[in-house]
């Protein structure tokens, strides 16, 4: 196996005035020319965690080497390998494309027609030469993003990590960011660490951390992860819980979890339980799905949440 | 360049003329911080002298609307420095400082970068109002107009790195021109610009003495009348002198903090 090009171990971070810990013994690794997700509802530690390797805070303590190289001890020469995009844009509005790229380029100590030329491939390779000379305030939520991602790439970092890089698009932009990360991981041989609080962009990753009140509740490669759950899952919507519930917990020996106005089985065998819904319990459900193990079930399975709730949620999960 | 100077000298420059091209491209922010100062000298200026005439108590000098002048030239150089760094608050908020803290680009360049912008702008709001000075009666030898522009470059260097050093710890820019104005306003008025710093009570001159305001002041004022006021103690090159001391222990102050502060 290829030495891993991002490594954190047993990172600890809790910011001042918090009880709790925003980081509580966070570990992972990334191969190199890969995609990383690091995947959790928000409060999770995703930007804590984002925060850290792009060098804008330090852990407590914990470890962390980027290309071999020391995060905490390095951070300077952490800074000229990482192409950072952040949340929310990092864009100069007042400034058209190309001047917020050759801004970016200055930062990075490049000039001249070096600086120049790099540009203009860049915008060239993300279809943004047309653009060039329009202000960044002027374009769309998605045009935006690309912009960022060129810039981000102006220096040839080894590895681009992006923090919620489709939050606020729409479909069709989200598809064309995973797109371009996508196609740079394979032209361009970067690794890219992506952070997201959406479980269905994790299918575009290689591979991913599912984390959870600052840790890691399992991680690997996505289909491998779901194949750990076995069998189908059934998610019953009613508007009686404790009554399916129970009737379900006694009737079927299976475990059933609860959500509120959901309920959730891994029954044995799937035509049977279906038969008994249909049959038995007609008059207390009101509709239910059949449907192969999400990383939703997982992440269910490994923290006793869903992935949208508090963990101190109302809902009270009633599991038997 | 070396690898030091890449990182310190090209980003200062290119976070210096980012600041330049933001401000000439918001035409309301450039009337604002010259129109200001114009009208307040024009109004208070002419009616002053009415009200009191020989209130400059200068003879040689002319009208209180000639000595107000430098003043009033001050004051747009003050606005313009001091306002510039609200673009440190709104980087912050908007996302854009945190692009220029994860790069490699020393502190001292970012510091070195936003202040440099501020100044220069400032530099050229106050060239544009030394363009006025024949209207208040200056006859003005190439000399003094190198002099008058040394004396506005050293005293916007004074007030962006002050401006700075408040932008960098504050997140709102509600509450930064609620403590500028605060702080500015009296260092303003106990500079020199308003009335003669000389011929102040005791009290008042240990105050004056102690603001970096009153130097650049003094230079502004000494350059325009080509020395021969007397209503300031200091010469030309004394007044500038102590002005770049201010600039510079203001300019480690503000590189501590950067250095230091989480913020951003």
């Amino acid at each position: 196996m290829m030495e891993p090009i991002v490594k954190v171990e047993n990172l600890y971070h809790t910011y001042p005035e918090q009880k709790v810990p925003a980081l509580d013994g966070l570990s992972f690794s990334v191969a190199p020319e890969s995609i990383f997700g690091i995947i959790g509802p928000n409060g999770g530690g995703k930007s804590t965690t984002f925060k850290i390797l792009s060098t804008l805070i330090q852990p407590q303590s914990g470890a962390g080497t980027i290309g071999g190289i020391d995060v905490l001890k390095s951070p300077g020469k952490i800074r000229s390998l990482l192409g950072v995009v952040f949340q929310s844009p990092a864009l100069d509005k007042k400034l058209t494309v190309e001047e917020n790229i050759f801004h970016q380029g200055h930062l990075y100590g490049i000039k001249g027609r070096v600086l120049v030329q790099k540009a203009e491939f860049l915008l060239r390779r993300l279809g943004l030469w047309e653009k060039r000379n329009e202000k960044t305030e002027n374009l769309s939520g998605g045009q935006k993003r690309r912009v960022e991602i060129t810039k981000s790439l102006i220096h040839n970092p080894k590895i681009l990590i992006l923090d919620e890089p489709t939050t606020g698009l729409d479909p069709l932009a989200r598809r064309e960011v995973w797109n371009y990360l996508k196609f740079l991981r394979e032209k361009e041989k970067i690794t890219i660490l992506v952070t997201t609080h959406l479980l269905d962009e994790a299918e575009d990753c290689d591979e991913i951390a599912l984390i959870d009140k600052g840790k890691v509740v399992c991680s690997g490669r996505p289909s491998q992860l779901r194949s750990e759950l076995g069998g189908d899952f059934v998610t019953v919507k009613t508007s009686q819980t404790e009554i399916l519930f129970k009737k379900i917990s006694v009737n079927c020996q299976t475990e059933v979890k609860a959500f509120g106005q959901e309920l959730r089985v891994q029954p044995r065998n799937i035509s049977s339980f279906v038969d008994f819904l249909v049959n038995d319990c007609l008059t207390e459900f009101d509709s239910f799905t059949v449907g192969k193990p999400t990383l939703e079930d997982l992440f269910i399975d490994k923290t006793g949440h869903k992935f949208w709730e508090e963990s101190n949620s109302s809902d009270g999960e009633i599991t038997q | 360049m070396n690898s030091a100077q890449v990182l310190t000298l090209l980003p200062a420059m290119s976070l210096a003329r980012r600041e330049l091209v933001r401000f000439y491209r918001q035409k309301a922010r450039v009337m604002g911080s010259l129109g200001t100062p114009i009208v307040l000298w024009a109004l208070l200026g002419s009616g002053l002298q009415a009200a009191f005439p020989g209130a400059s108590g200068e003879t040689n000098s002319g009208s209180y609307l000639k000595y107000f002048f430098p003043g009033s030239l001050m004051l747009t150089v003050l606005f313009t420095s001091i306002f510039t760094n609200i673009s440190v608050i709104e980087d912050r908020n908007e996302g854009f400082l945190q692009g220029v803290l994860v790069a490699p680009v020393s502190r001292v360049g970012l510091v070195l970068g936003k202040v440099l912008g501020g100044s220069l702008i400032a530099v050229v709001q106050g060239i544009f109002f030394l363009g006025l000075a024949p209207l208040a009666g200056f006859v003005l030898s190439p000399i003094s107009i190198v002099q008058v522009v040394a004396a506005i470059l050293a005293t916007s260097l004074c007030l962006t790195t002050i401006g700075f050093i408040f932008a960098w710890r504050l997140d709102s820019i509600q509450g930064f021109h609620s403590v500028m104005n605060l702080l500015l306003m009296p260092m303003w008025l106990l500079s020199g610009a308003f009335f003669p710093a000389s011929r102040a009570p005791w009290l008042l001159k240990t105050v004056i003495y102690l603001n970096p305001l009153t130097y650049g002041f003094a230079a502004i004022h000494k350059g325009l009348f080509s020395e021969s006021t007397t209503l300031s103690e200091f010469s030309y090159w004394s007044a500038l002198g102590v002005e770049l001391v201010f600039v510079f222990a203001l300019g480690v102050w503000a590189l501590r903090g950067v250095s230091s502060n989480k913020r951003g």
